[in-house]
């Protein structure tokens, strides 16, 4: 997993509430056994005129000019901003994989859907929760002033306005700060533990026998 | 000692470690693993030279991508390459590396997951359920802990049997009174996605409790605890009762003889304390509710069936009227319209919400002697697995069925999501028994309408919605 620390990014402006992840990434995308190469399906419903399907070239697809993403100043956004309960839905990891392979470290949204924000942080895709309103504010800036950039700064927990005339603050878990500031991936933190895993599971092998086996 | 809630006890005799910021290490006890959310787990395990740390917890079966017809095909009856590839794919992860028990496509107890681990006793009261897939709730029917994870997750309990969570706050839906003739626990659910939102529920573990839920047989609870996700928590879950101990007596994977003896007692423990505190409280009177019809792209767009469309013009909020009319585009309705005028092409009685012998057995009963209406193009029923395909047979609701003119098919996810070759076209509308209403969930363009099994049934014999309350 790729570190985080503190990125200054385009950001690009989702006006929709609860873009659920089959919007994100459709589901005929979701057969592939791989886990990379999504980016170019990520909202695939929205972004282009036809059906998408796995191994089609999108080169050759006929594009929806009106998709905010499909317009050419923001092209290289690596800030998705959006609206309430982003990624809501199907628990599908492919979600982060689609944004993350299309070039996106950071989603700012009021509320996430649950799955989908704890996936993002294991994938180090950082989903940054702010209040309606300043949310609502960065959508008027981003509207007002083209090549409209953001500060991310995962330490100190801020985003910023490029000038730093607006600093607003955001919460994260500190253990998934920790990690996402280190690029430490779950499992080998976990194994750390194994002892006690181990300890544990003869416990419960004693009294719940029924459950082994 | 303090009162606890069901989900407190369960968390509890669970937490294997506690980080010092209060994320928990949480031992899984049962694993269920499927062909689409799994490949990119082995392949990370493989990676990363890690090993399955106990086989025994996992149950596998193929159900998202199987083709619901002509099963004398074999595999090569799988069309679509990749959807092959992830069958197969299953195949070669589950020899390489282990199982419980793994029901292959083709198997006779093949089926949706959700289907099969409660039915083969895989589930049982007091586990730590797991499964890359949203709807894994629907085990919480047994006094589990059951929620759906990501494949990194998947591929953390693989490799170390546990999952790294934050506990939820509780909450309670309390359900009392005797549903209607014709109101169905789906329809429970829909109701109180109606009433909390698709967001209600995010951040908290549900518990179902109340002379309803208790009055539910194990399928209902399950179709209930099911919907938990479209509330947005992640899980839900209903207390031991005698109801539970009956429907797993017998099960293959049940305890048996002295050890179901020390099972029950344990069970008969796990049911919130009287006294136990729950952060929210949200109630629902059973004989206020009617049968419910999705008329939107968010299962939280939900309407009596007596009742009518929504108009945009009405709602004050300018988010939410967007939304609306963004649905009802979608949707192709114009507002205000009767939901009993609504005509349908499809007609869909499946998936892990409503696909049990008894969802079939209601909608049979419905549709006995009648036959499906001719403006409609397809109306399916797809089992939720071998064994409830087969218990349907000996009951002769095949015959029901086909008589009927419905199709009788193999097994699997079918039409819930479209992965295989059961699909809507653009503009078709369907009358479905799943979960998620999704725009292009059921194919692109499709437009779904979620209600219950009786609901579904009434419609495939009308061409258009009615109220089966009115039924005769
Ligand atoms: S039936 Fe539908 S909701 Fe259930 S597991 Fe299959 S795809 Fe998911």
């Amino acid at each position: 997993m790729e570190k985080f620390t503190v990125l200054t990014g385009l950001v690009v402006p989702l006006d929709r509430a609860n873009v659920d992840t089959d919007a994100i990434i459709p589901k005929q995308f979701l057969k592939s056994i791989k886990r990379s190469g999504f980016g170019p399906n990520l909202f695939d419903a929205w972004r282009y005129h036809d059906v998408g399907q796995p191994g089609t070239d999108h080169a050759k697809r006929p594009v929806n000019r009106d998709f905010v993403l499909n317009h050419p100043q923001y092209k290289g956004a690596e800030i998705l901003l959006a609206r309430a309960n982003f990624g809501c839905g199907s628990s599908r990891e492919h979600a982060p994989w689609a944004l993350l392979d299309h070039g996106f470290r950071v989603v700012i949204a009021p509320s996430f859907g649950e799955i989908f924000q704890s996936n993002s942080l294991k994938n180090g895709l950082l989903p940054v929760v702010l209040t309606e309103r300043e949310v609502d504010a960065l959508f008027y800036d981003v509207a007002s002033f083209p090549g409209f950039r953001l500060v991310i700064d995962l330490e100190r927990q801020t985003v910023a306005t490029t000038d730093g005339a607006k600093v607003m603050s955001f919460e994260i878990d500190p253990f998934r700060k920790y990690c996402l500031l280190n690029g430490l991936d779950d499992i080998g933190l976990t194994l750390r533990h194994a002892d006690k895993i181990r300890e544990f599971e003869e416990k419960r092998r004693a009294q719940h026998p029924w459950l082994f086996g | 000692m303090t009162p606890k809630t069901l989900y407190d006890k369960l968390w509890d005799s669970h937490v294997v470690h506690v980080e010092d910021d209060g994320t928990a290490l949480l031992y899984i006890d049962r694993h269920l693993v499927h062909e689409v959310t799994s490949p990119q787990a082995y392949e990370g395990l493989r990676l990363a030279g890690r090993k399955v740390w106990r086989t025994d917890s996992i149950v596998a079966t193929a159900d998202h991508n199987t083709p619901t017809t002509d099963w004398h095909r074999g595999v090569e009856g799988i069309e679509d390459a990749t959807s092959r590839l992830q069958v197969t794919t299953l195949d070669d992860n589950i020899r390489a590396h282990g199982a419980k028990a793994y029901f292959p496509f083709l198997h006779e107890r093949q089926g949706i997951v959700h289907v099969i681990g409660p039915e083969s006793g895989a589930t049982l009261p007091g586990m730590t359920v797991v499964c890359g897939d949203s709807h894994t709730s629907t085990h919480g029917a047994f006094a589990c802990m059951a929620f759906g994870i990501g494949t990194s997750e998947v591929e953390h309990v693989l490799a170390t049997q546990c999952l790294l969570a934050r506990k939820s706050r509780n909450m309670l839906v309390q359900v009392d009174g005797k549903l209607r003739r014709g109101v169905t626990a789906k329809d429970v659910a829909l109701a109180l996605i109606g009433k909390i939102g698709t967001a209600g529920g995010t951040g908290y573990a549900i518990e179902y409790a109340g002379s309803t839920i208790r009055a539910l047989s194990m399928e209902g609870r399950m179709t209930i605890c099911n919907m938990t996700i479209e509330a947005g928590a992640r899980c839900g879950m209903v207390a031991v009762d005698d109801v539970t101990i009956n429907y797993l007596k017998g099960r293959p994977f049940a305890p048996q003889g002295e050890s179901w003896d020390r099972a029950v007692a344990h069970w008969r423990t796990l049911v919130s304390d009287p006294q136990a505190k729950f952060d929210r409280v949200v109630t629902l009177d059973a004989q206020e509710i009617t049968p419910q019809v999705t008329w939107g792209t968010s299962p939280e767009m939900v309407v009596s069936v007596d009742g009518r469309v929504p108009d945009p013009d009405r709602e004050k909020d300018a988010i939410r009227r967007e939304g609306i009319a963004r649905a009802l585009h979608y949707m192709g309705l114009e507002p205000n319209a009767a939901i009993t005028g609504i005509h349908l092409d499809k007609v869909f009685i499946g998936s892990c919400t409503n696909s049990r012998i008894e969802d079939l057995r209601a909608a049979a009963a419905i549709v006995k002697g009648r036959h499906v209406a001719r403006t409609l193009k397809v109306a399916m029923v797809v089992p939720g697995s071998g064994l409830v395909k087969r218990q349907a047979e000996r009951e002769g609701l095949d015959r029901i069925f086909t008589d009927a003119g419905f199709e009788w098919r193999e097994p699997g996810c079918s039409m819930c999501l479209a992965m295989n070759a059961d699909r809507l076209e653009p503009g078709e509308r369907c009358a479905a028994t799943s979960n998620r209403n999704f725009e292009g969930r059921q194919g692109a363009g499709g437009r779904t309408h979620l209600v219950s099994p009786e609901m579904a049934a009434a419609a495939a014999i009308a061409g258009h919605f009615v109220d089966v309350r009115e039924w005769r």
